[in-house]
Order: structure tokens, then sequence, then C-alpha cells
């Protein structure tokens, strides 16, 4: 439903973004990931239609964005990661207007408001002036005004940034009743959200896409990475605990610091998530196990292990 | 038509629904009513016809000062405040976001222009004046505005911050104003060239008389459709970046 076709994009000589390829289904849920400066920020804003790209093509449901650039865009929703807003304004007027600027007729926006506020959970302040409203609620109008003209294609730029935890546990719901209608591109630099939200996830590295796929598709691409970095809390000897760790459980690389009163903080890389053969291998040199932690999130590592190359 | 009233409207609004809008209208109002008070009602005798050229002379060059307040706002704000997004992401062509943004200038100024109506309403009551004077000066004033609106819309486009804008659209518009002396330091064919732009020495002088002049008439009106043209490419340059 969306092609994205060797899409590339120079800032002057600089080089932004180099031959894109990848295309998502209806109503399908994609996390789109990237370090800083990999080209996130320009090919969202090619897809918005804010940029005509140097080269290649974006098919929007069967329609061309950048040789039909306004009937395109009247098929995206897009909301910046500062939600754009006449603060002046309710919030019930605001996203009126905005249905209207997105080419709707005054009827149809009447019809469509209510349901679009109960979607983005505006409902109860929807006569209130959004300058009045907390950052959620800013971040929730943002995406009304973004769906009220029932796009295809949904982007939201970094939807849960600086909202707090009831506020994201809200926002994952709006997304995913989001994607009944269309399709919802998402880009994040909170990891853990993308795992959470995403049905499919991008890895874009140096201005190109190095992975594409669901998180367990990444994770066997990734090899070493399908490994656990874990954290523990230990009491013993330094001898016991070396003998624990030499029997027989793969361990790429380990360190341990003595934290007093006989207790040692372990920071461990194995080779596969043998976790549970780990702690019966300490326990059985005599190691009193007190507390387990994993490091870092499987998609962190991913993510690390797929971009590094890229980056490098 | 309907995208362009649409930006038009809201446009207009902002200003209504600030304490800026209302803040330019008070100004220019009370420096309009001061000029007229100085110079139109004077101890001296003078001829009606005269103190309606005072008074479109003076409300010209205020409604040139008032269209670079107004305009600034126009794109600058929306660039600042990051809503120029909802614009650019629209299916609106850049045309009409430029001419809707220009219509709320527009009518903002002739909000302005219509509560000076007492002043000429003054001179029709005490003295000898026909309505088609009266109309005929507001022509000329609102055709000067308009210049400044697409100036100052142009200035907006191009400019990062509402500061900026002024200051652009401020220099231009000083450019039109004083290019009666620039002329006199050219030689020819420049003297010919430049005399040829000024505002109120070339083309504002025969509304101030109450004669509509097709050459002025033409010449606001390119003016205004060569910087609506302006702003529009600079908009159309943004999405090339």
């Amino acid at each position: 439903m969306i092609t994205v076709e060797g899409l590339t994009h120079y800032y002057g000589e600089r080089r932004a973004i180099e031959d894109i390829r990848f295309q998502i289904s209806a109503n399908e849920i994609v996390g789109f990931l990237g370090l800083n400066g990999a080209g996130k920020s320009t090919t969202l804003r090619i897809l918005a239609g804010l940029l005509v790209p140097s080269a290649g093509s974006i098919t929007i449901d069967g329609v061309d964005l950048v040789s039909a650039g306004s009937s395109a865009r009247a098929r995206i929703g897009y909301l910046p990661e500062d939600p754009p807003l006449y603060r002046e304004m309710t919030v019930r007027e605001f996203v009126a207007y905005c249905g209207e600027l997105k080419g709707l007729d005054h009827a149809t926006v009447q019809s469509r408001l209510d349901g679009v506020l109960k979607v983005a959970q505006l409902t109860h302040v929807q006569h209130r002036v959004i300058q009045e409203l907390s950052h959620g609620y800013r971040k929730r109008c943002g995406i009304a005004q973004a769906i009220i003209h029932k796009p295809k294609l949904v982007i939201l730029d970094e939807p849960i940034s600086g909202l707090d935890p009831r506020q994201i546990v809200e926002m994952r719901q709006v997304i995913r009743d989001l994607a009944k209608d269309c399709t919802v591109l998402i880009s994040s630099h909170i990891l853990g959200e993308i795992s959470e939200t995403c049905d499919r996830i991008l890895v874009l590295a140096g201005g190109k896409i190095v992975a594409q796929g669901t998180e367990a598709e990444l994770a066997s691409r990734a090899g070493s990475a399908a490994g656990a970095r874990l954290t523990l809390l230990v009491r013993g000897t330094a001898a016991a605990i070396d003998a624990g760790l030499a029997a027989g459980v793969p361990v790429i690389k380990f360190d341990k610091h003595e934290e007093g009163a006989g207790l040692w903080r372990l920071h461990v890389a194995l080779a596969n998530d043998d976790r549970e053969a780990l702690v019966a291998a300490l326990v059985a040199a005599g190691v009193g196990i007190r507390k387990l932690v994993e490091d870092e999130s499987e998609l962190e590592q991913i993510f690390l292990g797929l971009t590094q190359g890229a980056s490098a | 038509m309907k995208g362009i009233l649409l930006v038009a409207r809201r446009d207009f609004w902002a200003y209504i629904n600030t304490v800026w809008g209302w803040a330019i209208l008070a100004l220019a109002l009370l420096l309009d009513g001061l000029f007229f008070n100085v110079f139109g009602l004077t101890a001296t005798a003078q001829y009606s016809a005269d103190v309606l050229d005072q008074f479109v002379f003076f409300t010209s060059g205020i409604t040139l000062a008032a269209a670079v307040l107004i305009t600034m706002r126009l794109f600058a704000e929306e660039r600042q405040t990051g809503t120029i997004v909802l614009l650019d992401s629209s299916p609106l062509s850049e045309g009409q976001i430029v001419f809707g943004k220009y219509l709320s200038g527009m009518a903002f100024l002739s909000l302005f222009a219509i509560a000076t109506a007492y002043m000429p309403a003054l001179i029709f009551v005490n003295g000898k004046v026909s309505l088609e004077q009266i109309a005929v000066g507001y022509l000329g004033i609102l055709l000067m505005g308009s210049a400044g609106v697409a100036i100052g819309t142009w200035a907006s486009s191009i400019s990062r911050n509402q500061l900026l804008a002024a200051v652009i659209s401020t220099v231009v518009s000083v450019f039109f104003v004083t290019c009666w002396m620039l002329a006199r330091l050219l030689d020819p064919p420049f003297k010919a060239i430049v005399s040829y732009l000024a505002f109120f020495d070339k083309h504002l002088q025969p509304f101030q008389e109450g004669r509509i002049d097709t050459q002025g008439v033409f010449f606001f009106v390119s003016l205004t459709f060569a910087f609506l043209l302006l702003a529009n490419r600079s908009l159309i340059a943004r999405r090339w970046e």
C-alpha cells in the first residue's frame, strides 16, 4: 500500500539518505529506528510531503507523492515531535480547522469530529483552549489533526517523548486504535516503545535501511546479538565465582567488582541466552545469587549490533 | 478558493484575537487622528479637497507602516512555532497559502481603513468634497496598502523570525517611498526607472486629488502580484532544499 523505491536525498553536496526501499501494508504499525544523523528526519519529512526527494519514488495508495503532491498529501497525516498547534483555538475548533485544511467539507468534518476526539481521548477537553492543556493532551491534539481526514498513512515522530508513564500507556492504545483504519509509521528513540507497539521495524543507519523485519527476524539476523548481557549481585569468594563462570556456559566476557561484605557485582555477556545454566553453575560453585538483571533490552542489543557496522 | 479563505480566515482571527492586532490598529488610528488634527484641521483656511489630499497622503503612509507590522508574523511566526507544518503538509498549493495570508493582511488593513472613515466624513459634512473623491482616495490607500502587504508577505516567507521579516519589508518599503530622492542622484536612463517606482511622488498623487490613475492602479497591482509571486517561489523552494 505504501511503496518507497530508491529514495535518495542530498543537501547540497551532502548525501542524507541513499536508495531507501521498503513497503508497508495496510493497517500495519511500523517502527522507524535510527541513531541521530541516520537520515530519519529527512525520510519522514519526505514521506510527509514537506520535502521533495533528489531521487526515488513514494507511492501511497497508488498515488505518487512527488508528481501528485497535493492529492498524495491528502492521504497522509503527520505529527512532528513538537505538535504543531494553534494554541489560541479550542481543541474542537483546531481539529475541525485542520480537517478543512486537509480538504474536507464542513459537514464531513462535523460528522467525524466526535469520533476522532474519542479515538484521541480528547472528548472531555474538547472545549478547552489548547494553550491551557498539558503536554500529553497537546500530543493527542496533534494526533487528532493527523487523522481527522482519514489518511492512509499516519506518520508519528516521537509520539511518546515527554509523556508521563500513564500518558504513555494511553498513547499506546491510541496508536493501536489508529491502526484499525490506517497504516502507522512511528519514529522513536525509545526502543522499548517500538518493541511494544510495532508489528515491524525498519532500521536506518548511515542514510540506508540496514535491516527490516519483526523483532524476532532482526534478532536472528543480528546473530550474536541473540545472547544476553547481565548484571549479577552475588555472595561468594572470587575463586568460586571464577569457577562458576568457567563451568561450561559460553561467556563472551565478564568483569567483577567487589562491593564489600563478601558481595560482588558481575557484568557478564553470554554468547547465548543461557542465564538459567549460568545461575545453576554459579550456585553449584558455592556462589549465592542475590540479584540478576538484564542490562539492555533485546531490541537495544539488536539495534546496536545492526547499526554498529553501518555507522563505522 | 475554499482553501484560500480558510487560511485567510484563521490569520484574520489571529489578528482579532490577539493584543498585537488591536495594538497595531490602535496605534495606527492614533497616529492618523493626530496627523489629521495637526495638518488637516489647521487654523488657516484650506480647501476641503486639500484637506482630503492631506488625509489620503498620511493615511497611506500609516497603512504602509501598519502593513509591515501586520505581515511580519504571517509566515515567520508559523515557522517559529512549527505550525507551518500544518500548511506544508496540507493539500493546499503554495499559491493558495500565500494568497490566503495576503488576504488576511488586506482584510485587517481594510478594518483600519474603515475605522478612519470618520475623518473624510468630517470633511464631507463640513466641506465640499464628493463621495467619489473620497472613494478614489480610499482606493489609493488600499492599493498602496496592498503593495505593502505583498512586500511584507514575501519578507515573512523568506525570514526565520518576525524581526527579520519586519526589517526586510521596512527596507523594501522605504526604498519605494524614497525613490524620488534616489532618482535625483542618478543619470538617465536609471533616473527615469527609479523615479517611476516612487510610491507617493509618482503613483499616489492622482488618488490624493480624487483622480483614478490607471497607470497607478497598474503599478500597485503589478507590484502586489510580483511580490506574491516571489513569496510563492520561496515557499516552493523550501520543499526543494
